[in-house]
């Protein structure tokens, strides 16, 4: 150990020539890495470099292969071997001309299967799409080994099966990967998995005295578990000609080495959301370097974070057609972390920041990799108008308040997923999907029977019988069924997580973090706006209960008007702000698994089409099966004062009380923000930093052109809170007559009379 | 117009908060019941009569304002009284106006002008931006499309220009209407003589507010006009440009 421990050393210093700083170099840090190089960035976007011809070359040879894969649901399926780090035999796209390399199979699009997760997930996926599962591998997770999936179900109570099948606890990764976990995949380029494996050995050996409980056991084993995986990541990476087990010593060789440690985490795991990280500004490092030292021009700096994204946007995990009904679109979520400003004041916005947005330009919008800005009114102007811009070109970036992240994860904070913050390589979570609080309002209104299926599902209480509801009432049941709820999905989450630790272990993903590790326990809730529309509709309306003849209710009239929230009307609002609150404060109350912390989300993404089809009529006068808002927006048409309106009220969502992210998501048209590009840009970053500064946590920003409006016109289904702003008034441009959606499409608006 | 000036109420007909389209950034757009005008483009015929408007007080006006406000101020944006005519209760728009420039907020009023005198010294100190809706150049039209005569207009443009009031004017185009070459060349010729115009918006006419009409039972007199096409709102945009104004 000592010899190849000085061995390794020795590479680091040529390695690291020219870097600055010591805490770094003494333990695994890639923050304060970052801290002692980085070159903050001030200026605009001018420097940036288009696609070289290569860049297309590459790009146009693997997008060419996306008409069939979307035609087919898939390109193709590796059924017979389960993908490990190891699995597969190398891949190229174009083998010639590609700069950084490694995919998932050997083949690109290629999927690989990976049952650790659950053999049936599998077996389904394969058959929706026309392949057979291999008998011997079928064999293997059927008889042989044990699952997840499996290990939930033998731990699952009846009750959990029960709220599991009625959809009020739901979108559970008890069958599939929980994902949403980051290994910080910076610490493979900067130290070299030999450094990496001897840190590990080091922790494993500080619990050698320890007392071999349950806890110390499962912690070694563990450790065993990452020490193995960074070895199989090393032989992977050699099978692609990369020796990754020293530093990386040059820009290429750091994005290279970044690359084969996220894509040895996705050759292993396929998690609902496989996150990066934040990697630009740590690679900006190294580009800068290579740039100083004339070893590479602006051009060859953009190709290779061009060729790094083209991997990013490939990414491809087996999926059943369930599945894509709740997330539709074969999202994998790559999510990028890019921006924020430093705990010392210093913007964390590099030269690298623009160039992965330029990615957008140079290889077209995609949803892939997820390019997530963390924002401040205090990055610098430059950047935010650029990423306005790109906002406004693309509609592909999301924003996450850096204010309000910052004190609580720090500044390497990076997002999984959507919106759920975390220390890169210090903390980590367990994805807990989310609980149906509307529906939770008709069992408190029905005494725990379903309102659909009229089963008991929560346990027996009084229902209301009153012809009108009454709010205190309502409230007090309310209450007792959240409480209920609480605790019942908190142990949920918990047989969840325990199972998945033992069959179906993140290792490689775990190695990339420090031991031991801080966990949030990530609840969430889907239904915000309607549970709180309805209870404003009772409160401040009449609301008439229509019960079936075995005395469920299964219909509400409404009569009178209600505040509804979304209109930055504090009577409506508080409503939401109180059941945000205290769902969470019912969260707290149950032990979870491995001492992870509570937090939740209000984020559905785009399941609340499934939940709100599962889930009957609501007393904010909902029908039965139509959808809910997306995570904490406004419900669709209730919203009448507009963008600005709609965001305050989601901003008074107290971030302490859903750490794991608020989401809204917001639509306007490119008139809706200003007269002229310029203008645009700059009122939209006037908005974000309104909203940030107002509290707010996450904004969706799409800013639809003319082309989107004609694909709206065709496919309403599609953009159902698409609003256009016109004189002084907002339309639902789908609710437009076919004469006046021409009529709006025929020409650009430019003002109000 | 009397019926305002003694109580610090107004009759409301809605708010929005806008972006981009009601003067700079984000917005609190306050619209105001009552219009001395008939235009025949109106796309808003549900402001017409203060009757119908909700009695709102000031304080609750600013109260609603005062919600916003940070957020207002962050984004570059502010009020913007508009209707209606905000200057048929010009008492109310006054007072609004000076209570949001007391907390700093920037204002804009949106007027027709028509009723520029009743806008004292006070009011116009307490504004910073006037988007001024000049509908035609040509008295004749005006007349016809109004109902009411343009000089006050003219008068109230050259009162702010006295004043150094910054103003953004405004020209809804109508086919057959306001798009001939004669009639926008002397508006442009006119607005270029003003130090304090910003800008020019050139708005082509739209048909969306038809359905208000069909709900209020009664006629759209231009429910079969044309709408601009991209070559004429070209040529009008080049004729206000050539005059070195900033048009849009």
């Amino acid at each position: 150990m000592t010899t190849t421990t000085q061995a390794a050393q020795e590479t680091a210093v040529s390695a690291w020539q020219g870097f600055s700083g010591r805490g770094w170099r003494e333990q695994i840090d890639a923050r304060d890495f970052i801290q002692a190089n980085y070159t903050p960035y001030t200026g605009d976007g001018s420097f940036l470099s288009g696609p070289t011809e290569r860049t297309l070359g590459v790009w146009g040879k693997v997008s060419a292969l996306f008409p069939e894969e979307r035609s087919r649901g898939v390109y193709d399926i590796d059924t017979a071997v389960p993908s490990t780090i190891t699995s597969h035999r190398p891949g190229w796209i174009d083998r010639e001309r590609e700069l950084i390399v490694g995919l998932q199979t050997d083949f690109p699009l290629r999927r690989a299967i990976m049952p650790n997760g659950g053999w049936r997930m599998v077996e389904t996926s394969l058959r929706a799409y026309h392949y057979q599962p291999e008998p011997l591998v079928s064999q293997i997770f059927t008889q042989y080994r044990k699952t997840h999936n499996d290990g939930v179900f033998d731990a699952y109570t009846p009750e959990m099966r029960a709220a599991r099948k009625a959809g009020i606890v739901t979108g559970l990764p008890d069958a599939y990967g929980r994902g949403r976990i980051i290994g910080d995949y910076r610490r493979v380029a900067l130290y070299g998995t030999t450094r990496l494996i001897a840190a590990k050995h080091a922790d494993r050996a500080r619990l050698d005295a320890r007392p071999s409980t349950s806890e110390v056991i499962r912690d070694r084993e563990e450790l065993a578990e990452q020490i193995r995986a960074l070895g199989e990541l090393e032989q992977m990476a050699a099978s692609y000609g990369c020796d990754v087990t020293r530093p990386a010593a040059t820009a290429h060789e750091a994005v290279q080495w970044l690359y084969l440690g996220y894509l040895a985490a996705i050759k292993e795991q396929n998690g609902a959301a496989m996150s990066l990280g934040r990697t630009s500004t740590f690679l900006d490092v190294y580009l800068q370097r290579d740039l100083a030292e004339g070893r590479i021009d602006e051009n060859r700096a953009q190709e290779l974070i061009d060729d790094f994204v083209i991997k990013l946007r490939i990414v491809r995990f087996l999926r059943t057609p369930e599945y894509d009904a709740l997330f539709s679109g074969d999202p994998t979520w790559v999510t990028e972390s890019i921006g924020g400003v430093g705990l010392d004041g210093r913007p964390l916005v590099t030269r690298t920041s623009f160039r992965f947005l330029q990615t957008l330009y140079n290889l077209g919008p995609a949803p892939e990799p997820n390019l997530t800005v963390l924002w401040s009114p205090q990055l610098p102007e430059g950047f935010k108008r650029f990423c306005a811009q790109v906002s406004i070109d693309t509609s592909a970036i999301q924003y996450e308040s850096d204010d309000l992240m910052r004190p609580v994860t720090g500044d390497d904070t990076a997002i999984a997923c959507c919106v759920s913050a975390m220390t890169v390589g210090k903390q980590m979570q367990f994805f807990g999907a989310r609980v149906n609080l509307a529906k939770a309002l008709l069992y408190a209104i029905n005494g725990g029977r379903d309102e659909i299926s009229g089963e008991q599902v929560a346990p027996a209480t009084e229902p209301l019988t009153g012809e009108y509801l009454d709010y205190q009432e309502l409230s007090a049941a309310y209450g007792r069924t959240l409480e209920w709820l609480a605790g019942l999905y908190v142990n949920t989450l918990n047989v969840i997580h325990c199972m998945h630790d033992k069959y179906a272990y993140e290792r490689l993903e775990m190695a990339l973090h420090d031991y031991p590790v801080h966990r949030w326990m990530a609840c969430g809730i889907a239904g915000l706006s309607v549970a709180a529309d309805s209870l404003s509709a009772v409160k401040y309306a009449r609301v008439k209960v229509i019960r079936d003849t075995t005395g469920l209710a299964v219909d509400y009239q409404v009569e009178g008007e209600y505040p509804a929230y979304g209109n930055d009307d504090d009577r409506a609002d508080d409503i939401a702000v109180d059941l945000v609150r205290s769902f969470m404060a019912e969260l707290r109350r149950h032990p979870t698994y491995r001492g992870a912390m509570h937090t939740q989300s209000v984020l559905t993404i785009t399941s609340n089409v499934v939940y709100g089809r599962h889930t009957g009529n609501t007393p904010d006068g909902r029908r039965a099966g139509a959808p809910f808002a997306p995570g904490a927006n406004p419900m669709n048409g209730r919203d009448h004062h507009g963008l600005a309106a709609s965001a305050l009220s989601v901003a008074k969502i107290p971030y302490d009380q859903a750490r794991d992210g608020i989401s809204l998501t917001s639509t306007v048209t490119p008139e809706g923000l200003g007269h002229d590009p310029t203008e645009r840009a700059g009122n939209l970053v006037g908005v974000l930093d309104a909203y940030t500064q107002a509290g707010g946590f996450h904004m969706n920003v799409n800013v639809l052109d003319r082309a989107t409006l004609q694909d709206a016109m065709e496919h309403p289904e599609n953009y159902p809170d698409l609003t256009i702003r016109v004189s002084g008034y907002a339309v639902n441009f789908v609710r437009l007559t076919r004469e006046q959606q021409l009529d709006v499409i025929s020409r650009t608006f430019h003002g109000a009379l | 117009m009397n019926t305002a000036t003694a109580t610090a109420t107004g009759r409301v007909h809605s708010w929005d908060l806008s972006t981009g389209v009601d003067g700079p950034g984000t917005r609190f757009v306050l619209f105001l019941s009552g219009c001395p005008l008939r235009c025949q483009y109106c796309q808003n015929p549900d402001t017409w009569h203060m009757r119908d408007g909700t009695r709102t007080t000031v304080d609750a006006v600013m109260d609603r304002i005062e919600h916003c406000a940070e957020f207002l101020r962050a984004s570059g944006g502010g009020v913007t009284l508009s209707g209606g005519e905000p200057l048929l209760q010009h008492a109310f728009t006054a007072q609004v106006f000076h209570r949001c420039r007391e907390l700093g907020l920037h204002t804009a009023l949106d007027t027709s002008g028509f009723l520029g005198a009743a806008a004292d010294d006070g009011l116009l100190a307490d504004t910073n931006l006037v988007l001024l809706d000049i509908k035609s150049f040509h008295p004749g039209t005006y007349r016809k499309l109004t109902g009411q005569a343009l000089a006050p207009t003219l008068e109230f443009a050259a009162r702010l220009d006295r004043l150094g009031t910054p103003v953004w004017i405004r020209y809804v185009l109508v086919p057959g209407w306001t798009d001939r070459e004669a009639d926008v060349e002397a508006l442009a010729s006119f607005v270029a003589t003003l130090g304090n115009v910003e800008r020019v918006d050139v708005l082509p006419f739209h048909k969306l507010g038809a359905a208000k009409y069909d709900a209020l039972g009664i006629p759209f007199p231009l429910r079969d006009s044309p709408t601009p096409d991209a070559e004429l709102i070209a040529r009008v945009r080049g004729q206000f440009r050539a005059h070195s104004l900033r048009a849009y």
